[in-house]
């Protein structure tokens, strides 16, 4: 019998098989997975937070193209990950931020963050992060004011409004002098996880975020060690703490869902290219972003840390993976010199 | 019993046996003409000593030794050589090929001896020797060297691998089901050539029938043997892998098995050493699973050394139009060839026609530091890292990454989003850094 595909036939190296996983795939399941934190943005806070997602998203697409074609390269766009670097810079932003400057954070997501290292795998640091930390440094007023938030009645002990986040409230009292400004039981911490209290657009439903984080961690795209050590690390620091200070401090759970913490420990800290690559050194990632954090809550200028603890660790994650290097099979330690 | 030991790493790649599986092993008609490579084993190549137009007979030796690692082959079947040439073999290169016309007659009638018990392990390491075993679960050492440990090397462990990790192979399975008292009698063989105390016949627990036919063979056996079940995982039968599921014992980095004690023979080649004691005869044929969705008819094929792959596929029913790729082995380690000029060979446990559909062909990307691969590599290497490092031909990186010790398994590979040709830069790595390494150690000496 003749053989059809003489000509055609396809010589490579072994192996032959493939889990059929792809960059893409990846990037377009955290899209996925951001998509009940993103619609509760949606609800919540109605079309400034679409407007911000749909500004973000389409002008980090614009950036990558407009790189990679002044760098005359392979247009990266089809990977889906700006998509993802600018919906993670929307859910980085309060709503009422002006277009014009989600457009300025998209810039250097993309272009400082991401396009100037050599593009998707070769950024040290986080590219949404680096976008919101330039905003929130540049434009430090529109970066932090908030949308008019009805405190209900259990927290402020009766129906008051404030322009606050919760993180923020606590830090000014604790930093006038004052004690707790608000009741923190068990009803409002239900309310924090629902979604209703002040923040970024992203990060202020709790429930969509673990939602979207389950569904990562079932599809393989992010591994527990990341956001299990940071949130409790997160929970063992605010313990203590609050144990030394009962006055001050309002212990564990409010510090998991208050803030960023929640959103940054799935969808942050867990970016693939600048956290480690070994188990143990995700594990050492997620403490060190959870201390970080912390220390930048409770004794830093800023009410939240969570941009600058992950930021930070970026740094060292080359040196995480050095230090974490698997045990070879067959390598036996050597006996020490007696 | 259930393996005690759990090996890091490993995938869980579509096995896609089922075609084969439950296929009984069906004997070839004998093609017309045989294409034997001389260089089917590891070291040096065969010498031939038929010579271009003579007259050969089933189980007439056509090549001697070309060293002391290397093997006899014999024609396996009678007729005349028609060239002694360089021609394109199943491990993709070119290499020494005795090409025989035949002429019908195949069959090699000699008796079995009543009683291998009684002959001398020396012997008996000599008829398998002579009968050109060497190892066929895809590395192809030749048998006899295996079975001659240096002195001060005790063996107290055979492992009789029967784990067949690869996709879509079954031979071993079927040689299992269908010739277990034969595959059981070359272990016990094995065993008393190494003087070993203890057997274990390692199976995977997705060939329920193997491990049910094995244990049949195996009953009445004394104590020091024992039938051990492994999880399905691939690389559960590489060899290194074996030992520490049913031992415990890490074979040390750059040593053999021989180092911690133990010693790993394929099932087909416990058959094939059963032959050689028991009968003389020499290894002549195999069975080779020619499968995979490019294949009309997948079968189990009992096919003399020196198959055409072309006379496979047309037994079992040609090819697909959307055939893409043609491997020789399993689709994690095996060999992807041009032509299906080349002949099998000792060691070729499969044919796989793969179509455009089980072969998607990717764009490679840079790593995206997901760490799959590390989660993966059953040696505990860091596969991204070492393929940045050998990317840009930073050979002491690699080295100090140990490089050496990939076994070029493909579950990084397999498992990377980024499609990125780890494999291959592992195997240029290592070729790169072993020539290095002999470099220096020449200078040293000077």
């Amino acid at each position: 019998m003749p053989d059809p595909i003489q000509n055609k036939r396809l010589i490579s190296p072994s192996p032959h098989a493939h889990s059929g996983d792809s960059v893409r795939r990846i990037m377009l399941s955290v899209l996925l997975a951001l998509a009940p934190a993103a619609m509760f943005a949606c609800w919540h806070f109605g079309w400034n937070a679409a407007r911000l997602m749909i500004v973000c998203a389409a002008s980090c697409v614009l950036f990558e193209y407009a790189c990679r074609a002044a760098m005359r390269r392979d247009p990266s766009i089809t990977d889906f990950s700006a998509v993802v670097t600018g919906v993670l810079l929307a859910m980085n932003l309060p709503p009422d931020l002006p277009s014009w400057m989600a457009i300025v954070g998209a810039f250097f997501a993309i272009v400082i963050a991401k396009q100037v290292f050599g593009g998707i795998g070769y950024n040290l640091f986080n590219p949404a992060l680096i976008g919101r930390v330039v905003l929130l440094i540049s434009f430090p007023m529109q970066m932090t004011s908030w949308s008019q938030w009805h405190i209900p009645h259990p927290l402020a002990g009766a129906d008051a409004v404030t322009s606050a986040t919760p993180l923020g409230l606590l830090k000014t009292s604790v930093a006038s002098g004052h004690g707790i400004p608000f009741l923190f039981n068990a009803a409002t911490a239900w309310q924090f996880f629902l979604g209703f209290k002040n923040g970024c657009i992203g990060e202020v439903s709790g429930l969509a975020l673990l939602i979207g984080g389950l569904y990562l961690l079932w599809r393989r795209a992010i591994y527990w060690q990341t956001p299990v050590c940071y949130l409790a690390t997160v929970a063992l620091m605010a313990a203590a703490l609050q144990i030394a200070d009962p006055v001050h401090q309002l212990g564990p759970l409010f510090h998991l869902l208050t803030g960023g913490v929640l959103l940054g420990a799935i969808f942050m800290a867990t970016d693939m290219v600048t956290s480690p690559v070994t188990k143990t050194g995700m594990a050492i990632f997620g403490i060190g972003c959870g201390v970080l954090t912390m220390v930048i809550r409770l004794w830093g200028g800023y009410p939240e840390g969570t941009s600058f603890a992950i930021l930070l660790m970026n740094a060292v994650v080359p040196l995480i993976n050095r230090f974490t290097r698997p045990r070879v099979f067959g390598h036996v330690r050597r006996p020490k010199k007696s | 019993m259930r393996a005690m030991f759990r090996n890091r790493g490993g995938v869980h790649p579509a096995y896609r046996k089922w075609g084969t599986a439950g296929a009984p092993i069906e004997a070839l008609p004998l093609p017309k003409t045989l294409s034997i490579s001389l260089a089917q084993h590891i070291g040096v190549p065969s010498k031939p000593i038929a010579q271009k137009g003579q007259k050969v007979h089933a189980g007439e030796r056509i090549a001697e030794p070309g060293g002391y690692v290397s093997s006899a082959v014999h024609a396996p079947a009678s007729g005349v050589v028609k060239a002694i040439e360089e021609r394109p073999a199943v491990n993709g290169k070119y290499a020494l090929t005795v090409v025989i016309e035949t002429d019908g007659a195949m069959e090699d009638h000699r008796p079995d001896e009543a009683d291998w018990t009684r002959l001398h392990p020396k012997e008996m390491v000599d008829r398998v020797a002579q009968a050109g075993v060497i190892g066929m679960g895809g590395a192809g050492f030749p048998t006899h060297v295996k079975l001659t440990p240096p002195p001060g090397k005790t063996i107290d462990t055979l492992i009789l691998n029967g784990a067949e990790c690869e996709p879509y192979l079954t031979a071993d399975h079927r040689l299992m089901v269908e010739d277990a008292a034969r595959v059981w009698e070359g272990a016990c063989i094995l065993r008393k050539i190494l003087g070993a105390s203890h057997l274990r016949v390692a199976i995977e627990d997705n060939k329920p029938d193997a491990i049910r036919a094995m244990e049949a063979a195996m009953k009445g056996a004394d104590d020091g043997v024992a039938l051990v079940i492994l999880k399905t995982e691939y690389p559960q039968g590489a060899e290194k892998q074996l030992i520490y599921s049913v031992l415990g014992r890490q074979v040390p980095s750059g040593g053999l098995p021989m180092d911690v004690g133990a010693l790993v023979e394929n099932v087909a080649t416990a058959v094939a050493v059963r032959e050689a004691v028991v009968a003389q005869r020499p290894l002549l044929r195999r069975v080779t699973t020619v499968t995979g969705p490019g294949i009309r008819r997948p079968r189990n094929v009992l096919a003399p050394v020196g198959t055409p792959l072309q006379d496979l596929v047309d037994f079992c029913g040609g090819l697909t139009e959307d055939t893409v790729k043609i491997v020789v082995g399993g689709p994690m380690m095996g060999v992807a060839v041009a032509t299906l000029e080349a002949g099998t060979a000792k060691t070729t446990s499969g044919l796989l026609a793969l179509t455009r559909r089980v072969v998607p062909q990717y764009q490679s990307m840079p790593c995206i530091g997901c760490g799959r691969c590390v989660g993966a590599c059953p040696m505990g290497l860091m596969p991204c890292t070492l393929s940045e490092h050998l990317e840009a031909e930073d050979y002491e990186a690699a080295e100090e990454l140990n490089v050496l010790d990939c076994i070029e398994c493909g579950c990084c590979a397999y498992e990377c989003p980024a499609a990125r040709p780890l494999v291959q830069h592992m195997k240029q790595g290592k070729a790169r850094v072993a020539t290095l390494r002999r470099q220096r150690e020449s200078q040293a000496v000077k």
